[in-house]
């Protein structure tokens, strides 16, 4: 990826609007977001249910488009890039991390990890130490050959981030990824998420309902009504 | 190739739905390779039936006979090479249901017209000098376990002995083989000579049909008419018509075999697709979030369909394969009617064919489905938990 432009701005979102059709009814989720992430920046988003958090996440990631308005991330209009070009830049710059973990159930954590490896020219063999560099960064290389459902709530989710890291993308997009998990298991992934942007220079975007994940993040902001603010609604 | 490590543990993923499936597609593959060797059995030989042959029969019926000087006649036309007699002799074998052919023939006549029997010289000789010496198929002798030196006693039905009696003994002197798999190997056949001399006197003089070797295959039309001409407004006038079409007409007697295979064929096979693209679909169905998860991380609409699609193949082929595989191996056990099928071979161009329609079969099961998981966006399939 492309590292960020020289104000080490990674992510520009200028005005972006999405709306969505419900029957006849049009419904504006986002209505001209403007939002900066810099390089290595740890960011929470928070909002109520339907605010539209996973809607910028998704417009971020390029799994989405907004209506109207320019989605930059390192230098990429990826608003504008053709669907099949998208797919390659998403499989190359971003990596996901979902509330529900989404392992693939059959097949094991390394193979999982090693899912958006194949989308790269790399050999079995680099694809291998890829996943187990991966796998050691999550702290989870004795479970390499573990099936998800062998795997705790915490573990499924350390492989669903291995996966994301696997291709060493800047960005992570992180939806409510301790949203399925306890406590424990929520500070684990929490410290880890720390640790991938403090010690390997991740860019983190975390969606999150929980004022106890946000404060983690460098930087909290709040989404309502379709537009950001850096404080709750009152 | 990458991608087929996943596709596999995707097949796997419901075990019992796969099996059934696959188990519905190899009964389909197997009534496929019985069907097409049922068919080669109904047509008896065309395959293997010569270009340059024709059968020359009365133009009433192959029951009406036709008189032995017309060989000789036939002989002095232009384009014939050969012209050869036969005769159907129905006798019985022990018992009716122990059906085959019998023939009289003139050995050295006749094998020349059909060089892909092949008797050993020694047998040859052997017949040549035996005048109840008959030459039988391998397959028949080893149906009836019959070897050289055996002598075998036929009840006939249509043609008794002068003396009354209707017991013809035949002494085995050779036993007749090919390399050709589409040859009959079921047939019998005798010295003409020897029916002719124990038949009544009234009967004698008249044959079946006979068979006609033609200079240039491309004339025989032409032949066919000039033989029909030769006997036109005659008490036995003829019909000549190249083997194949001969052959053809006696499968047409018993319908349009063709178009009953492909009927039935057709039918298993709408279903299997069903049955198929039914447990494709499912299989999508259940999957939509995994495939959303598959887009997010980068794979392409194309590579999504491509992975179904492959799947539905993989599963196709699989079932195939071992629908063909054991087709391949019972049919070759031979005529599990015991008789009725004289020609029973999984022909190689069906087994091709049935090759193609592996593929073919997984390919439009999985159409739909494949469609159904290109068209997904990776937002809609994330957003069903």
């Amino acid at each position: 990826m492309s590292e960020s432009n020289g104000d080490g701005i990674l992510v520009s979102v200028q005005g972006a609007r999405r709306e969505f059709s419900r029957g006849n009814e049009r419904i504006r989720v986002l209505d001209g977001v403007d939002l900066e992430v810099r390089s290595g920046e740890f960011l929470s988003l928070m909002g109520p249910s339907g605010s539209g958090k996973s809607t910028l996440l998704n417009l971020i990631g390029g799994l989405d488009r907004p209506n109207s308005g320019t989605v930059e991330v390192a230098g990429d209009r990826i608003d504008k890039l053709p669907d099949r070009k998208l797919a390659g830049w998403r499989a190359r710059h971003v990596g996901f991390v979902f509330q529900f973990y989404n392992l693939l159930p059959v097949l094991n954590a390394a193979r999982n990890v090693e899912l958006p490896l194949l989308l790269t020219p790399l050999s079995k063999a680099q694809r291998k130490q890829q996943v187990e560099t991966a796998l050691s960064i999550v702290g989870l290389t004795d479970r390499a050959r573990h099936y998800p459902k062998t795997l705790s709530g915490g573990e499924q989710q350390r492989v669903g981030i291995a996966r994301a890291i696997a291709t060493d993308p800047t960005l992570l997009l992180c939806d409510e990824p301790t949203g399925d998990l306890d406590r424990k298991a929520g500070d684990e992934i929490l410290d880890l998420l720390d640790a991938l942007c403090r010690d390997h220079g991740k860019t983190v975007i975390m969606v999150t309902h929980d004022p106890h994940a946000s404060e983690r993040a460098d930087r909290v902001l709040h989404l309502l009504d379709g537009l950001l603010a850096t404080e709750p609604a009152a | 190739m990458r991608f087929l490590y996943l596709i596999w543990c995707n097949l796997k993923r419901k075990k019992i739905r796969t099996t059934l499936t696959l188990l519905s597609i190899v009964v389909a593959f197997l009534l496929y390779g019985y069907l097409a060797a049922i068919q080669q059995g109904l047509d008896m030989g065309v395959s293997v039936a010569g270009a340059d042959r024709l059968v020359v029969r009365h133009k009433v019926s192959i029951i009406q006979t036709l008189p032995e000087s017309y060989e000789a006649r036939m002989e002095r036309l232009e384009g014939v090479v050969d012209a050869t007699p036969a005769t159907y002799f129905g006798g019985v074998y022990q018992d009716p249901i122990n059906f085959f052919a019998q023939t009289p023939v003139k050995p050295a006549e006749y094998l020349a017209m059909y060089p892909e029997f092949v008797v050993p010289p020694d047998q040859m000789r052997a017949w040549e000098e035996t005048r109840t010496g008959a030459v039988v198929g391998r397959t028949i002798a080893e149906r009836f376990e019959w070897s050289v030196g055996d002598r075998v006693p036929l009840q006939a039905t249509i043609w008794p002995r002068q003396d009354g009696g209707r017991t013809w003994e035949f002494d085995i002197v050779g036993i007749y083989d090919s390399e050709d798999p589409a040859a009959d190997l079921t047939q019998f056949f005798f010295r003409y000579d020897y029916f002719r001399e124990v038949l009544p006197e009234g009967a004698r003089g008249q044959v079946g049909w006979y068979v006609v070797r033609v200079s240039d295959p491309d004339r025989a039309v032409e032949v066919s008419n000039a033989i029909d001409a030769e006997f036109a407004n005659s008490p036995a006038e003829t019909r000549a018509e190249t083997e194949l079409a001969f052959v053809q007409g006696f499968a047409k007697q018993i319908g349009n075999i063709g178009a009953i295979m492909t009927a039935v064929l057709s039918a298993v096979f709408f279903t299997i697709l069903l049955v198929a693209g039914n447990t494709m679909g499912q299989a999508v169905r259940e999957r939509i979030q995994e495939i959303g998860v598959l887009k997010a991380i980068g794979f392409t609409h194309v590579q999504v369909l491509g992975m179904v699609l492959g799947e539905s193949v993989l599963l196709g082929v699989i079932g195939g394969l071992a629908g063909l595989g054991i087709a391949v191996v019972a049919i070759s056990g031979g005529d599990p009617t015991g008789g009725v099928f004289p020609i029973f071979f999984f022909p190689v161009r069906d087994i091709v064919i049935g090759l193609f329609l592996t593929v073919l079969l997984g390919l439009v099961a999985g159409m739909l489905p494949a469609l159904q998981a290109l068209r997904l966006s990776a937002v809609d399939a994330l957003r069903r938990q």
